[in-house]
């Protein structure tokens, strides 16, 4: 059926008189790696039709169908939900259901899909998460209470200024794009990294949270907060516009007010954390 | 030969044949954005020539007209002239990244709304103005 609509559409593109250099196809370059058989990734070339409302995972779901069926990636929703499809897209970190081929269309186009940087890749784009997850988990990602409430005493209500001050942070799909956009998570793999930093401080700002003193422990860390260096590529490159550069940037100056204020008036943190720790 | 019941598993917990890439040490070279942002670091060092030359500058006023006159004599070399230029160069640029990223790093909410991100900028370029215009002229009345 495919075959069928990319030849009725050559046959309309000929009788609307279109121009030859307009190509029917492009190239794409995979990285490929087999544990069994590789010793480093390679490159292979794929032509697949080129259709202006294709995206990169539209191509590569066409290789796997009908080019090589060994070709192995992630994905799940097409949709930009799911955060599963991630690659590295001409360098770039991307979501392959988000990037449209026709951006990279042109005279001598190319499209290089290459697994994420700075994560094992376990097969072709598959890459390693474990790590990932375990430093999710390590920033006690969950509503922390001092004192738990029983279910009689209700809900906690919330206003909608209070939730907006920590909704961009919530809106992460765990992509890891912004984990391949920066050179920290690259060169000090034991940096907690953007996105579980950015969650970290989606928990501390919101209201019904009383944890961030005990993330904070945690993260105001060379290998936390203070590990960032502000390269900011986490944020440019994130397709949920989450901002983790800008969570870690007031992350840092929260930590370092708290350090502040421990230090001029301990007496006055004190009362705070005892008040805090008494139910409303 | 069969292991006894009580050995570990065969298989390891991490597969020993991921492929683990290399940084390289230019990894920073291959990216206009990397490029900008080591630029941005490097732009301290200029900074901190900046800083040793006016406080030289001073101490040299400080000294008397002659030490002055020593200071101008060395500031003139076209070796000076060059240095200080480059870090004028490096200077304006880490002003304007930086009061570009203070947006990032301070959110400000009005009314329950944060402000736009030129909103929090632009009181940095106002202040570098204001003080640049107050030097310039205590030094050219």
């Amino acid at each position: 059926m495919g075959k069928l609509t990319i030849e009725s559409r050559k046959q309309s593109q000929n009788l609307r008189g279109k121009r030859a250099d307009v190509a029917d196809t492009i190239i794409l370059e995979v990285a490929r790696y087999s544990p069994e058989q590789d010793r480093e990734p390679r490159f292979e070339r794929f032509e697949v039709p080129f259709r202006k409302e294709w995206v990169v995972l539209d191509a590569l779901n066409y290789i796997k169908d009908k080019l090589d069926g060994s070709l192995t990636y992630r994905w799940s929703c097409r949709m930009g939900i799911c955060g599963s499809c991630g690659v590295l897209v001409n360098g770039e970190p991307k979501l392959s259901c988000a990037t449209f081929l026709s951006s990279y269309a042109g005279n001598g186009s190319r499209v290089r899909v290459e697994p994420l940087r700075y994560f094992p890749v376990v097969r072709d784009l598959v890459t390693e998460l474990s790590d990932f997850l375990a430093k999710l988990k390590k920033v006690k990602p969950w509503l922390i209470r001092k004192e738990e409430r029983l279910l009689s005493q209700g809900e906690f209500l919330q206003t909608p200024a209070q939730l907006e001050s920590y909704r961009q942070f919530s809106m992460c799909i765990n992509c890891t794009l912004c984990y391949a956009a920066c050179p920290v998570v690259g060169l000090d793999p034991v940096f907690v990294g953007p996105a579980a930093i950015a969650l970290a401080q989606r928990y501390n700002l919101d209201s019904r949270d009383q944890g961030s003193e005990a993330r904070t422990t945690l993260l105001a860390h060379p290998d936390g907060i203070w590990g960032c260096t502000f390269v900011g590529e986490c944020t440019r490159v994130c397709p949920k516009h989450v901002d983790p550069a800008g969570a870690i940037q007031q992350y840092k100056i929260q930590s370092a007010l708290g350090w502040v204020k421990a230090l001029v008036r301990p007496r006055v943190r004190d009362k705070e954390e005892a008040d805090a720790a008494t139910p409303h | 030969m069969r292991p006894p019941p009580t050995s570990p598993p065969a298989y390891t917990e991490f597969h020993p044949r991921w492929y683990r890439r290399h940084v390289s040490t230019y990894w920073w070279l291959g990216q206009r954005h990397y490029l900008k942002f080591i630029l941005r670091e490097l732009s301290s060092v200029f900074v901190a020539f900046f800083v040793a030359i006016t406080l030289l500058q001073l101490r040299a006023l400080r000294t008397g007209p002659e030490a002055y006159a020593r200071f101008q004599h060395t500031m003139k070399s076209p070796l000076m002239i060059a240095l200080c230029l480059l870090s004028l160069f490096f200077l304006v640029f880490h002003s304007i990244t930086w009061f570009n990223l203070t947006p990032r790093a301070i959110a400000v909410r009005m009314r329950g709304k944060r402000l736009p991100d030129f909103m929090v900028a632009a009181p940095n370029y106002v202040i570098w103005a204001a003080i640049s215009g107050a030097v310039a002229w205590v030094i050219l009345r």
